[in-house]
């Protein structure tokens, strides 16, 4: 590593920190409903948009409606999104004359985009049209973010208010992220990014003949406006094949730079909504805390591992699957942060990281997607371990467990069992499913630990909504489409639904106010509680996985033993 | 049913705005702002069209500078790595016979220590880049191949300096060179 390298990746924390209260501040500024100078340029919108579906942004609803309501759009958006693959070649906005999409590859682009996943089981360029990446994949973008961050407004308004059954309005939630944070930040990311050089045109694909004499048929399409949102969102589906690496999604440093960004920047911020919105800075603070920790004790690791010399190539650098551009430290900055924040863009192939540096993506999406995670859903993954932490401390001290002072009773910690549980639960045993069967073995691309490692990767990504991939897995099969479709289902779901639970029951309690023998959650005390609890909940229960996997990987790989 | 429908409607009103309008606005604002960056940096030869500033090509003829590997030999459709782990022996032998093939092609010594990007293929294998010194490394072999004089050498050198791109602000990403671009103007030298 140089001295440019440390540069680079300190001015990325400080930056971070720098812009998560600003913007975190704003944002507890709309979700709350006051006054802010959007409200000039674009209350109109959200007027219209009211007056349009009939929303009365007045009228909240209880837990379980808020539920149903959430649920029903997402699967109208399931819906459409389906059929548009599905008739793609009878639609217009297909330059390409690219063929109707086969019905499983549609089913799981159709889940994985809904539940804010975006793993990619497709090309891009070889098999969406313009109008399903616009009208089908670039909506949910907005939509699948918007309703991670609604889920954590509604758990908000649960740990906040008191004896009530009301959590909020979910069409209000949804539209406001919309418009207010993530449509803005979008246009201003997009139009950057085109002056950097990432494509945005309705052109048809350009055939050039290259100085050799050979032909080259160039890519072209509405990319850029895609690109900003899925970073921003945590989505993380590329409109090329090969994602962020591919130079007409990220071609200079400094669109590296920016989009890596905008990886971490919405949920980063949402920690000091947080904090806000709950009455306590502090507590936004503690969150922010544990999850920076988290984050740069992953980065240490893998950058020691890409940065180590190994007997299979010796002294040099592993480029394999990365760009010139954009070296070792930018790509394992990036595959650091895209596992944690549950966004799965990558400008690197993870498939041919070190094992090591490949295991700290894993643990970063094994743990519960809660270092950051996706927007809304990295902070509601988070209070769910902050629900555990409380309860398991309460148990050790023989105290009643409390939380913003609300008691934590048998009920919040179940639910927050099946949250924790569920994805885990899809992640193993649908990996070991995977590698007893033929047709789960069939798509591997590299033999030995590394080929487990690729289911491995697969499941955890699916379950953890990232939608990075050890990519040499063929995954575009009947079996991977549908189990990884379901298996992003159950985690999405298998969170979202307790976490509104929890928030409905949270609504209904009494504040107790502090006193001395309040247990502190806003301390350095608790924020080790924390880790240790993440780690061992997270850790323990992949460690025998992941031993069978990258770690026998980089023994077998420190031996010079290849397969 | 009251849910059920404004459900349709909350989605109709944001897949026109989020699914048509933000997009066709940014394609509107783009193509007034940065049309060339917009439309790909499309490269033309007279009105032909020979390339993407940004997309690499192969050059395997000893007048051209050589790219880095590709798992797909360049030709975007669609776009990829190799997706080779740290130890897959397919990569471990692709990787010795590169190093092989590098040394004999540029008549260098066998001890020459190689840019790991000239032995490794790239993630999305149309990697535009090389390193300035595995530029460096190739002049003899174009020089000789093209019957360059001792000033077309130091043009050439002179090339590969005005084009090798420092990080990005100083202190963002790394050292590189366009291959495209240097062969185009290694191209120009007469």
């Amino acid at each position: 590593m140089t001295i440019r390298d440390v540069i680079q990746v300190v001015l990325f924390f400080v930056l971070l920190i720098g812009l998560a209260p600003i913007l975190g501040n704003y944002m507890s500024k709309v979700f709350s409903g006051a006054r802010h100078f959007m409200i000039p340029v674009l209350g109109w919108l959200e007027k219209l948009t009211y007056k349009f579906t009939g929303v009365n942004p007045e009228e909240e609803s209880n837990w379980k409606m808020y539920t149903f309501g959430l649920l029903m759009f997402n699967l109208i958006g399931f819906v459409f999104v389906l059929l548009i693959q599905l008739f793609q070649a009878q639609l217009p906005m297909n330059p390409a004359n690219l063929p109707n999409v086969s019905w499983h590859s549609a089913f799981n682009t159709a889940v994985s985009f809904m539940t804010n996943t975006n793993w990619q089981g497709y090309a891009g360029e070889t098999t969406l049209s313009f109008l399903v990446q616009m009208i089908g994949l670039t909506v949910q973008n907005f939509v699948s973010a918007a309703t991670g961050i609604a889920v954590l407004l509604a758990l908000i308004r649960g740990l906040s208010r008191k004896t009530t059954e009301k959590l909020g309005n979910f069409w209000t939630d949804l539209t406001r992220s919309t418009l207010y944070v993530l449509l803005p930040l979008s246009i201003l990311l997009a139009i950057v990014l085109v002056g950097q050089g990432v494509v945005q045109n309705f052109n048809t694909y350009e055939t050039a003949q290259t100085i050799q004499g050979a032909e080259q048929v160039i890519p072209m399409g509405p990319a850029a406006s895609q690109i900003a949102i899925k970073q921003l969102g945590t989505n993380g589906g590329g409109f090329f094949n090969s994602n962020s690496s591919h130079p007409f999604e990220n071609p200079t440093p400094f669109s590296n730079f920016l989009e890596m960004l905008a990886i971490l920047l919405i949920p980063a911020a949402l920690t000091y909504t947080y904090g806000k919105m709950v009455g306590s800075i502090r507590q936004g603070w503690t969150v922010f805390s544990v999850m920076l920790i988290l984050m740069l004790t992953g980065l240490t690791i893998s950058l020691y591992a890409e940065y180590s010399n190994n007997p299979v190539f010796g002294h040099l650098s592993l480029m394999e699957g990365k760009e010139t551009r954009f070296g070792i430290t930018n790509s394992i900055l990036w595959s650091t942060s895209t596992a944690a924040a549950s966004n799965g863009s990558v400008n690197a192939m993870h498939d041919s990281l070190t094992p090591l540096a490949g295991m700290v993506a894993m643990i970063n999406i094994m743990v519960g997607e809660v270092i950051f995670g996706g927007v809304g859903a990295g902070l509601y993954g988070m209070v769910i371990f902050i629900i555990l932490t409380v309860f398991i401390a309460g148990l050790m001290v023989g105290r009643t467990p409390e939380y913003l002072g609300k008691k934590i009773e048998a009920f919040e910690v179940q639910m927050a069992i099946i949250a924790v549980l569920l994805p885990n639960f899809v992640i193993l045993i649908f990996s070991a499913w995977a590698s007893v069967s033929n047709y789960g073995l069939s798509g591997l691309n590299n033999a030995g630990p590394h080929g487990f490692s690729e289911i491995l990767y697969a499941f955890s990504s699916a379950a953890g909504n990232n939608g990075s991939a050890f990519a040499g897995l063929n995954a575009n099969t009947i079996f991977y489409n549908l189990a990884l479709g379901f298996g992003m289902l159950i985690g999405r779901s298998g969170v979202i639904i307790p976490v509104l639970a929890i928030a409905g029951h949270m609504a209904k309690k009494k504040i107790t106010p502090v006193s001395a023998g309040t247990f502190r959650t806003d301390n350095w005390l608790f924020i080790g509680l924390l880790i240790s609890v993440i780690l061992i909940v997270g850790g323990l229960t992949h460690f025998p996985a992941l031993s069978l996997g990258p770690v026998t990987e980089h023994l077998l790989m420190n031996s010079g033993i290849t397969y | 049913m009251k849910t059920i429908i404004i459900s349709f409607k909350i989605f109709l009103f944001l897949t026109i705005l989020t699914g048509i309008v933000y997009p066709l606005f940014i394609t509107g604002i783009t193509q007034i702002l940065f049309p060339a960056e917009a439309n790909g940096s499309l490269l033309f030869k007279d009105t032909r069209l020979i390339g993407s500033n940004l997309i690499g090509q192969q050059f395997d003829s000893a007048i051209y500078f050589s790219s880095r590997p590709s798992a797909i030999s360049y030709n975007p459709l669609p776009s990829g790595g190799s997706n080779f782990g740290p130890t897959n022996a397919k990569l471990d032998s692709l990787v010795t016979e590169r190093k092989k093939q590098f040394i004999i092609f540029n008549e260098l010594d066998s001890l020459t220590i190689i840019p790991s990007e000239m032995l490794f293929a790239s993630a999305s294998g149309l990697d535009p880049h090389i390193s300035p010194e595995a530029a460096l490394l190739q002049v003899d072999r174009i020089i000789k191949a093209r019957n360059f004089n001792k000033n077309q050498k130091q043009e050439l050198i002179q090339c590969i300096n005005n084009l090798a791109e420092v990080p990005q602000f100083l202190w963002l990403g790394e050292e590189r060179i366009n291959v495209l671009l240097l062969n185009l103007e290694t191209d120009k030298i007469k």
